[in-house]
Order: C-alpha cells, then structure tokens, then sequence
C-alpha cells in the first residue's frame, strides 16, 4: 500500500477534528502519513498515532509558519518529491487550500477543492464527492494527472479510531528567499466563546435579521442544545455578531446533525453553507420565507416568543 | 500605480445554473450571467487604491471567458475601470483553475509589458466554481508574492499590509509590490456604476485577445488539458417538504417534541 499525505490542522499542537477525519479516509486510500507543520507535536502525537497515522513528518521550522502559504507548498512540494504519496489530502482552511493550490501547479498534479466524501475509485486512487452550486448538484470527480490533492470539507467521516504506528520523522526544510514574502507579522488568536465550534459542531442554532440584533433567545437556545451559534450574512454586516460566525458562501459551511435556522430568510448564498445539514428546522415568522422550502420542520411565528419557550421546553425535560 | 483586476463573469446564483450534459462543464449559455459579485469588491477596491496618493493610478479589468464574459469587463468600467482586456478563444472552454490561472498569467504578462504592473487584484473566489484557489495558482505562475484573503489593506508607497480574518486568528501580513491581492467581502461596499459612469465606459478601450496573442498553446487549455475529469453530475435530489406549524402560543414546545421524536435531544 503507497503512502497518503494528510496536513494537519492544528493551534499550537491541538489537533483539530477535520484532522481524524481526513486521517480515516486516508485509509480507505493507503496508509496515513501525518504531516505537522509547525510546533507543538507533543500535545499532537496521541491523537495523530489513536487516527491511524502510520508515519508522522515533522516539520517544525518558524519559517514556515511565519510567511504565508509559500513556504509550506514549498516544504510539501520536497515531501512529496521523497514520499512519492498516491495521494495528498488538506483541509479546507484558507490558508490550506491555497498551500495545495500552489503545491499543485509545483508538482504539476490535480487538485480537487471542497470535496465531502472521498472513496478509492476503480484503479483505487480518488474518487471525490462535491457538493457545487449552493449544494444543488452532486459532482463526482477524479484527478487525471500528477499525484491527486485533494481538498476536504469538515464533517466528510465520520472518525474512526484505529492504532497508527506512528512513526516520527523530522524533515529538514529549505525554504528560498523567494518564498518569504509575505510575512505575517502579527497573530491575534480568536477569543473563545466556550461553545463547540461551528465547523465542526453537532448541532448549529443560528440567528439572522429577525433577531432585530438580540442573540441572546438564539444563544440561550443553543445552550440548552449544545449548539455552536451560526448567523447570517445580514446580521454579521449589521455588526451584531463576529463575521467569524457567518454560515454562507462567504462564510462557513456547516454540515451538522441539525440546523435550526431562526430569522433567516433562506437566500441561495446562507443556503449554500447549511443546505447538506441532516435535519433542517427553521423560525420564522414569514410563511413564505424560502427557507420553509427546505425544512424537516418549520415554526411560523414570532423566535420571541417561540425560542424562549423551547429553550424552557428543553431544560424542563433534561431534569 | 498600475492595477490589473481579474474579474469572472459567472452564471447568477438566483437564477436556475446547470451543467452542460455532454461535457459536464457549467452552462453559460442557457442562463443570464454577471459579473461574478464576489468580484466587485476587487474592482472596488483597485479603484479606491488607484484614486489614493496622486490619484492617477491606473486599473485595468481582465476577464478570461466566452464572448458574453465582456459584460463583466464593461460592468468594471462602468464602475470606473480604466480599460479592459477581454482574453476569448473557443480553446479555453473547459479549463480548470490551472489553465484559467495560466491564461491569466500570461495576459498579465502582456498587460505589464509596457509599464510593469504594481498590482493584481482578485476576487476571494468565484461564485460558480468557488474554488477560491485561482489567485494563489496565479502567483505560483507569476512568480509573486500572494496577500490573499484579506479583509482590509493598507498600502504605504510600495508596501501593502493586510488583515486576514483566519480560522482561529486574524492575521496582519506585510510584502511589497509587485503582488498578487484577493479581497473578500468584508473589506468595502461596492460603488454602482453612477449615470456618467456608464456613458464614460462606452469610450473605454477594450482589448481582445486571443490564445494566440498570449502565447498560449491551445493544447495546454481547455476541458482536455484539465487535471482533473468530471465522471458524474447530478441534480441533488429537492429536500422533502417538512412539517410547517403556525405558532399559537405552542410553537417552541412543538418544535422541541419534534427534535425528541427525531431523537436530536
Ligand atoms: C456574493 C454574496 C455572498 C453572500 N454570502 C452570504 C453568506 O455567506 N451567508 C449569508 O447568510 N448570506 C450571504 N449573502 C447574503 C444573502 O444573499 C442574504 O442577503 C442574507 O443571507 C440575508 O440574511 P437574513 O436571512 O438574516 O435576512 P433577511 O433576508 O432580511 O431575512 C430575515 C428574515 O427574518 C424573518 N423575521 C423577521 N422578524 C422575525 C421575528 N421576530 N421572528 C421570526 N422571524 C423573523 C423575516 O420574515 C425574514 O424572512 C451573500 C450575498 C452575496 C451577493
Ligand atoms: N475566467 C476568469 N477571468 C478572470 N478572473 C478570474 C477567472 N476565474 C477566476 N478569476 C479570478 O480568480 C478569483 C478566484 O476564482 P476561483 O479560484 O475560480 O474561485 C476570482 O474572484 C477572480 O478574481
């Protein structure tokens, strides 16, 4: 079985979920090679190696994680030169997706972006699973030239554990000048809201204009689900909630167990980031808002009063 | 200040978009295009950047597409672009990210021949194919240094600073020009083309350029030079129509007995 490259995604050693994910289709391809870049491979091992990961890379080197995007195609390109993978796969991260953009057009290899299912196609190399056009058509696809990267969305497995031998290897890294040119001179990390994230959340409660700008009913039911909190374009852009949050085109792509979408009309571009939700329920107090044309269930009335009374409905069951 | 802004003129999402069914590529002849939205903040940007300092930047819109993709061009400089390049060749039909970032590259390459270009602008990503991979490849190919994804940019002489709204941390990120810079939605509110604007886009030149006048090989374009084949597309089956309940002082606690019944809770 030939080797699969998976970059890791990571804060500072913590790996993310997208990560077991991308590590148990590996394995439906061959056998997962982690690829970590940057430091903190201590608090990275354990899950690397319960995922499966029979080698882990370590490229640990500033450089690489102090310049934008260039430096890491740069490291992956001479990776992929000794490991000769059958197979690259990346998360879709902005910063990923354009280090598997320029590796691609390096080493001269297809590259399939945002895919949400990967299965070994006839010849056993990638056979990949979009969802284009706000998730209104299916597309399958495969690469025909070089060595197929691919591009994967959070939620396409579900993670399986299986002991990885876990085999480390420090690669030295040269990074040109030419690739350090763009430098990222300062990181701000994100302030966490204590919720599950949204990309990769269970459950997303999400509010839009008809929140009038109060999130708290939308929050309050979240709380009482487990959710991660979602929002529309239109209440980011009236500031009142973190453009971070923003599920759309523009924003995330959520593929939760349910979606409960509060105050939101259902326009084609908030579609596109929740329309391959499992269950889809909505609030609003228009009937003929289009988003009741997706739901498993729908409310029509006012989330002031409704949110509130489910939000008590819930707690009241749990005791 | 000389700006190239590549814009994409793409099917309208509100519209009913599909697929070719022999070729599977988009259909961009069956149904109304625009200029693709995420592209007017790139033009809005470039126009704000060449209006800064002296005021005599120059922005110049380059789209790559069929005969249909000049509106595009024409919606820029109605906006206010200077001039516009419109590269058309049946050969380009069906080509991926790497022969569309190819063909932009060279015309680029052209467009910079007489007074070097100080910047490329792009979109964050297109809305039909939303790869949001075509401004990275276009460095890669150009030999650039890339400031993607920004949602706000400072421009001091020759240096350009950007703020990046990551996943996890927002980023401010410094290079100089030359460069390549994609903009996302966050970062202006895009001008409407104003009366004079429209009247003043008529005298515009536009440039029409052919594979041949890029230096192109046809066969290193188009849906057979494609890395990646498209073997299946299908229409997603339309959601079932739920149940839609009309709150009367019921609703939450309806809605709550639905997700037990699904065994969500
Ligand atoms: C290029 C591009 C990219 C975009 N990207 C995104 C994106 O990533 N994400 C995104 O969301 N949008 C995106 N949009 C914007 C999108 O087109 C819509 O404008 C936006 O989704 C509307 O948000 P909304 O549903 O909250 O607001 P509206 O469309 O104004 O809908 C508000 C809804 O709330 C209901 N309502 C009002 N009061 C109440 C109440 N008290 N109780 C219950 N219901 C109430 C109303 O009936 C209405 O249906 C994009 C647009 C473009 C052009
Ligand atoms: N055919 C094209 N002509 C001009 N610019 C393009 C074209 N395709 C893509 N671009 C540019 O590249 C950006 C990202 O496109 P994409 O990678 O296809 O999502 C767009 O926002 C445009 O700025």
């Amino acid at each position: 079985m030939s080797e699969i490259l998976v970059l890791v995604d990571h804060v500072d050693g913590a790996v993310r979920k997208t990560t077991t994910e991308l590590l148990t289709i590996a394995r439906r391809l061959g056998e997962p090679s982690a690829v970590f870049v940057g430091a903190g491979i201590d608090s990275a091992r354990e899950t690397l190696a319960a995922y499966g990961a029979d080698k882990i890379y370590i490229l640990d080197s500033d450089e690489l994680t102090d310049y934008l995007v260039v430096p890491q195609a740069e490291a992956l390109a001479q990776l992929m030169a000794s490991a000769s993978p059958a197979a690259v796969l990346v998360p879709s991260t902005p910063e990923a997706r354009e280090v598997a953009a320029r590796l691609a057009v390096k080493t001269e290899s297809g590259l399939i972006t945002d895919a949400v299912d990967v299965q070994p196609g006839p010849d056993g190399s990638p056979l990949t699973t979009q969802s284009v056009f706000a998730g209104g058509f299916t597309v399958q696809a495969s690469v025909t030239r070089g060595t197929p990267i691919v591009i994967v969305k959070p939620n396409s497995a579900t993670p399986e554990q299986t002991a990885g031998a876990a085999v480390e290897e420090t690669v030295d890294v040269v990074v040109s000048e030419g690739a350090k040119t763009a430098q990222v001179v300062k990181r701000e990390p994100r302030t966490k809201s204590g919720r599950p994230e949204l990309t990769e959340a269970a459950i997303v409660v999400s509010g839009g204009r008809g929140t009038g700008g109060d999130f708290s009913d939308v929050e309050a039911l979240a709380d009482a689900l487990g959710a991660a909190v979602g929002a529309s374009r239109a209440a980011v852009d009236s500031g009142w909630y973190p453009h971070s949050y923003q599920v759309g085109q523009t924003g995330k792509t959520v593929s939760p167990q349910l979606y409960v979408a509060n105050g939101i009309s259902g326009a084609i571009q908030h579609r596109a980031g929740m329309q391959t939700a499992k269950t889809i329920v909505a609030v609003n107090k228009d009937a003929e808002a289009p988003i009741f044309e997706l739901v498993d269930f729908g409310v029509v009335g006012d989330l002031k009063q409704v949110l509130p009374q489910a939000t008590e409905e819930i707690t009241r069951r749990k005791d | 200040m000389k700006i190239v802004v590549c814009v994409k003129h793409v099917p309208d999402a509100t519209a009913k978009r599909s697929f070719d069914a022999a070729d599977h590529t988009v259909d961009r002849a069956g149904v109304d295009g625009l200029l693709s939205e995420l592209d007017e903040y790139a033009v809005e940007e470039a126009l704000t950047i060449a209006a800064a300092g002296d005021g005599d930047g120059e922005v110049v819109v380059l789209t790559v597409g069929p005969e249909q993709a000049l509106d595009a061009a024409r919606k820029s400089l109605q906006m206010g672009a200077h001039a516009a390049v419109h590269v058309v060749d049946d050969a380009v039909h069906g080509s991926d990210a790497f022969g569309t970032s190819l063909v932009l590259a060279k015309a680029v390459e052209k467009i910079g021949s007489d007074t070097p270009v100080d910047i490329v602008l792009c979109g964050m990503a297109s809305t039909d194919g939303a790869m949001g991979v075509v401004p990275a490849m276009l460095a890669e190919r150009l030999g650039l240094p890339q400031v993607t994804f920004a949602a706000e940019v400072t421009i001091d002489g020759t240096k350009v600073t950007a703020r990046r709204d990551g996943d996890v941390a927002t980023e401010t990120v410094e290079a100089t020009m030359p460069l390549v810079l994609s903009v996302t939605d966050q970062i202006n509110e895009p001008r409407y083309p104003s009366f004079k604007g429209i009247m003043a886009a008529k005298k515009k030149t536009v440039e029409t350029w052919s594979l041949a006048d890029l230096g192109v090989d046809p066969s290193e374009v188009g849906l057979a030079a494609a890395w990646t084949s498209v073997q299946e597309v299908a229409a997603r089956p339309p959601r079932s129509h739920g149940e839609v309940v009309t709150d009367d002082g019921d609703g939450g606690r309806q809605l709550v007995e639905y997700l037990a019944g699904q065994k969500l809770i």
